[in-house]
C-alpha cells in the first residue's frame, strides 16, 4: 500500500503529520522549561532577599541611613517637622502627588508617604533607570535653584524628589521613589522586607 | 578566465593529497566559489576595506577574548582584581587585555563605517536586502555582546552602566520587572548577573556573531557585491561568463584588503601602546574603581559607542517612550531596503535631497554621539530632541524624498579614475 502512492490515506497521513508535529511541539516547549527555569533567581538569591533590621535610635533629624535589602539600598531618613511642612508646600510641583501611580505599601499610601511621619524609609533608586539619588536636603542651595525645597537629586539624569521621596514634574523619572515593606519593632528598630507590613 | 585558471593550478593535479582531499571535501570548489573566482567590481573603494576589517577586528577579539579568560575570574568578589592581576602580574597580560578593550571600539568604528558604506552606495537595495537585515542582527548582536563584555570588569561603570540597562526591560508594561529578574537571576546586579553575562559573553554571543558573519558572507556571494555606482556588474558578462567590470577576489581584492590591514593594524597597536584608555572613551576613568553598589557615579555615560542610541533614550521625558523610541533607533535601519524608493543605488546619481538627507543623519548621529557623554542639561536634551527627530526623519520620509529627487543617469559600466572600457 506504501509503494502505491494512489492509495496513500490522505487523511490519515494528515493526522499522522500533524499528531507527529502537536507532540513535537509540547515536547520542544517542555524542554525549554528547565533552561528558562534557571534563569530566575535561585532558592540562594531568595534566601538572601530575607527581612533586615535597622536600627535607628541613634540616627540624628535631618539624617539619612542607609540599609542593603535584595541588593538595592534603601533609605532610612528622620524627617523634622520643617521638613514635613515643605512637603505640604511641593505638593502642586510633584507628578503623583497621592502616589496613585507609584509603588508602596497600603500603609504608606499618604501624604508623608510613611507609617510614622517622622520617618521616611524608600528604596534609594531613581524610578528612571535606577541609580542612587544623592540627599540634598539643604533648601535653595546654588546649583538646583532658588526653589528647591530639600528632597533627593538623581545626578545621572536630573531627577528630584521632595522629602517624601516625590517625583517633581517634567524630570525624566515616572514615578515616585519606591517604598518597601517595612514595620517598626519596638521604638528603635525598623524591619524592612517583612512580609506581613505595618505592626 | 585565463588568469583564474593559472590561480587553481594547486587543487588540479591528477594525484596527490589535494586530490583525495578533494574527492571527498570540496575544498577546490569552495576556493573558487568564495575566493579566485569570487568577481567583485574593480571599482571598490577605500569604503569597501571595513567588512575585512570587521573580520580582522572579529579576529583579534576572539583570539584575545580566550586568552583573557585564562586568568580572569567571573565572580563579583574576584573579577575586579583578576583584571588587575591580568593588568600588572600576568606577562604581557596588559597588551591582551588592552588589545581586547581598544578592540571592542575599533569594531564600532569599522561596523559604523561599513554599514555607512552600505548607506551611500544602496548596498542594501535588491537583490542584497537580506545581506543587510543580516548585518543589521550582527550589529545588534555586537551590541549585547559588547554590552555585556563592559560587566565582567566589575568597576563602577560596569555595574551602574548595567544597573541602567538592564532596568530598561523593567519599562515594558506588565512582564517588565518579572523579566528584569529573570536576566539578572537576583534582585539586583550581582555575583549571579557576572557570571551569566559573562557565560554569554564567551559563549553565546561569539558563536552566534562568527555564524551569522558566515551566513552574511554567504548570502554577499550569492548575489554579488555592489559598488560605488550601485550598477549590476553581473548584467555585462564575457563570454566565459566573468562579469566585464569584475575582478577575483583573489588575488586582486586581497592585495588592496592587505595594505588597508597594514594600516588599520598601525593605528589600532598606535592607541594599545600608547593611548589604550583613549582619554576615558575607550575605558571610562570610573570604570577603575571597583564596583559600588551604594554609590553611583557622579555621571554615567556608555561607552562612545552606545551614546547616539542613550541619547535618544534621555531625550524622552517619559520612560517606556524613551526606551520605545531607543530600540526603534536601533532596528529602524533595517527597513531602509524597502523605503529607498529611489531608482538609483547610489550617492553617486542621486540628487540634491537624498544628498543633503543623508548629510543631515550623519550631523545628527554624530552630535547624538557627543550628547549622550555629557550630563543632561536642558540645552543639551533639547538638542537631543532636535537630533531624535532629524534621525527618524531621515527614515520616514525616506519614500517620499527618495522618490522625487532628481538623480542622475546611471552608465552602463563602472566608472574609475585613469580606466577607459576597452
Amino acid at each position: 500500500m506504501a509503494d502505491n502512492p494512489d492509495n496513500l490515506d490522505d487523511s490519515r497521513r494528515r493526522f499522522l503529520g500533524i499528531a507527529t508535529g502537536a507532540t513535537g511541539a509540547v515536547a520542544g516547549a517542555m524542554f525549554v522549561v528547565p533552561f528558562l527555569g534557571s534563569l530566575v533567581p535561585s532558592k540562594r538569591a531568595q534566601a538572601l532577599g530575607a527581612p533586615v533590621e535597622i536600627n535607628i535610635g541613634n540616627l540624628e533629624t535631618g539624617q539619612m541611613a542607609r540599609k542593603q535589602w535584595r541588593g538595592r539600598t534603601v533609605y532610612v531618613v528622620r524627617r523634622d517637622e520643617e521638613m514635613l511642612k515643605r512637603i505640604e508646600n511641593t505638593t502642586p510641583q510633584v507628578a503623583d502627588p497621592d502616589s496613585a501611580e507609584s509603588e508602596q505599601p497600603d500603609y504608606a499610601s499618604n501624604g508623608f508617604r510613611s507609617l510614622k511621619p517622622e520617618f521616611l524609609v524608600v528604596f534609594g533608586q531613581c524610578t528612571h533607570l535606577g541609580c542612587a539619588p544623592s540627599q540634598r536636603f539643604e533648601v535653595a542651595p546654588p546649583d538646583l535653584g532658588q526653589d528647591w525645597l530639600g528632597g533627593f537629586f538623581c545626578a545621572c539624569h536630573g531627577s528630584k524628589f521632595d522629602m517624601a521621596g516625590r517625583v517633581f514634574k517634567g524630570v525624566p523619572a515616572p514615578l515616585n521613589l519606591p517604598v518597601p515593606p517595612y514595620r517598626f519593632i519596638g521604638e528603635d528598630v525598623i524591619e524592612i522586607g517583612t512580609e506581613t507590613g505595618a505592626a | 578566465m585565463a588568469r583564474a585558471e593559472s590561480e587553481l593550478q594547486i587543487g588540479q593535479k591528477d594525484g596527490g593529497l589535494m586530490k583525495w582531499i578533494n574527492d571527498r571535501f570540496p575544498f577546490d570548489k569552495m576556493m573558487k566559489e568564495h575566493v579566485t573566482e569570487y568577481y567583485a567590481s574593480k571599482n571598490l573603494n577605500l569604503w569597501y576595506v571595513f567588512g575585512v576589517l570587521s573580520m580582522v577586528v572579529l579576529v583579534i577579539q576572539l583570539l584575545t577574548g580566550i586568552f583573557l579568560t585564562m586568568n580572569y575570574k567571573p565572580s563579583a568578589a574576584e573579577a575586579f582584581a583578576s583584571v588587575e592581576y591580568i593588568m600588572r602580574d600576568v606577562k604581557y597580560g596588559y597588551i591582551i587585555r588592552y588589545m581586547h578593550s581598544t578592540g571592542a571600539s575599533a569594531f564600532f568604528i569599522v561596523v559604523y563605517l561599513h554599514m555607512f558604506r552600505a548607506m551611500l552606495y544602496g548596498s542594501y537595495r535588491k537583490p542584497r536586502e537580506l545581506i543587510w537585515l543580516i548585518g543589521m542582527i550582527i550589529f545588534i548582536v555586537l551590541m549585547a555582546e559588547a554590552f555585556m563584555g563592559y560587566l565582567l570588569p566589575w568597576g563602577q561603570m560596569s555595574y551602574w552602566g548595567a544597573q541602567v540597562i538592564v532596568s530598561l526591560f523593567g519599562a515594558i508594561p506588565g512582564i517588565g520587572e518579572g523579566l528584569v529578574d529573570v536576566i539578572r537571576g537576583d534582585y539586583s546586579i550581582s555575583d549571579i548577573t557576572l557570571n551569566r553575562f559573562f557565560a554569554l559573553h564567551v559563549i553565546a554571543l561569539p558563536l552566534a556573531l562568527v555564524m551569522l558573519v558566515v551566513v552574511h558572507i554567504l548570502a554577499l556571494h550569492e548575489v554579488g557585491s555592489n559598488n560605488p555606482d550601485g550598477i549590476e556588474i553581473k548584467k555585462k558578462k564575457d563570454a566565459n561568463g566573468v562579469p566585464l567590470d569584475g575582478i577575483a577576489f583573489h588575488p586582486y581584492h586581497t592585495s588592496k584588503d592587505l595594505v588597508a590591514i597594514v594600516v588599520f593594524m598601525a593605528a589600532f597597536f598606535a592607541v594599545v601602546f600608547f593611548a589604550p584608555e583613549m582619554g576615558g572613551y575607550f575605558l571610562e576613568h570610573a570604570n577603575f574603581e571597583p564596583a559600588n553598589r551604594l554609590k553611583t557615579p557622579e555621571h554615567i555615560a556608555p561607552v562612545w559607542y552606545f551614546t547616539p542610541f542613550y541619547a535618544i533614550l534621555r531625550a524622552v521625558p517619559d520612560k517606556l517612550l524613551g526606551v520605545i523610541l531607543m530600540g526603534a533607533a536601533v532596528v529602524i535601519p533595517m527597513f531602509l531596503p524597502w523605503l529607498d524608493r529611489s531608482p538609483v543605488k547610489s550617492i553617486r546619481y542621486k540628487g540634491v535631497i537624498t544628498k543633503s538627507a543623508l548629510g543631515l543623519f550623519v550631523v545628527a548621529f554624530l552630535f547624538l554621539g557627543w550628547l549622550g557623554l555629557q550630563p543632561a542639561t536642558d540645552l543639551y536634551t533639547n538638542l537631543a530632541r532636535v537630533f531624535t527627530v532629524i534621525y527618524f526623519a531621515f527614515f520616514a520620509l525616506m519614500p517620499w524624498y527618495s522618490k522625487i529627487d532628481q538623480t542622475k543617469p546611471v552608465p552602463e559600466r563602472v566608472v574609475m579614475k585613469g580606466a577607459e572600457h576597452a
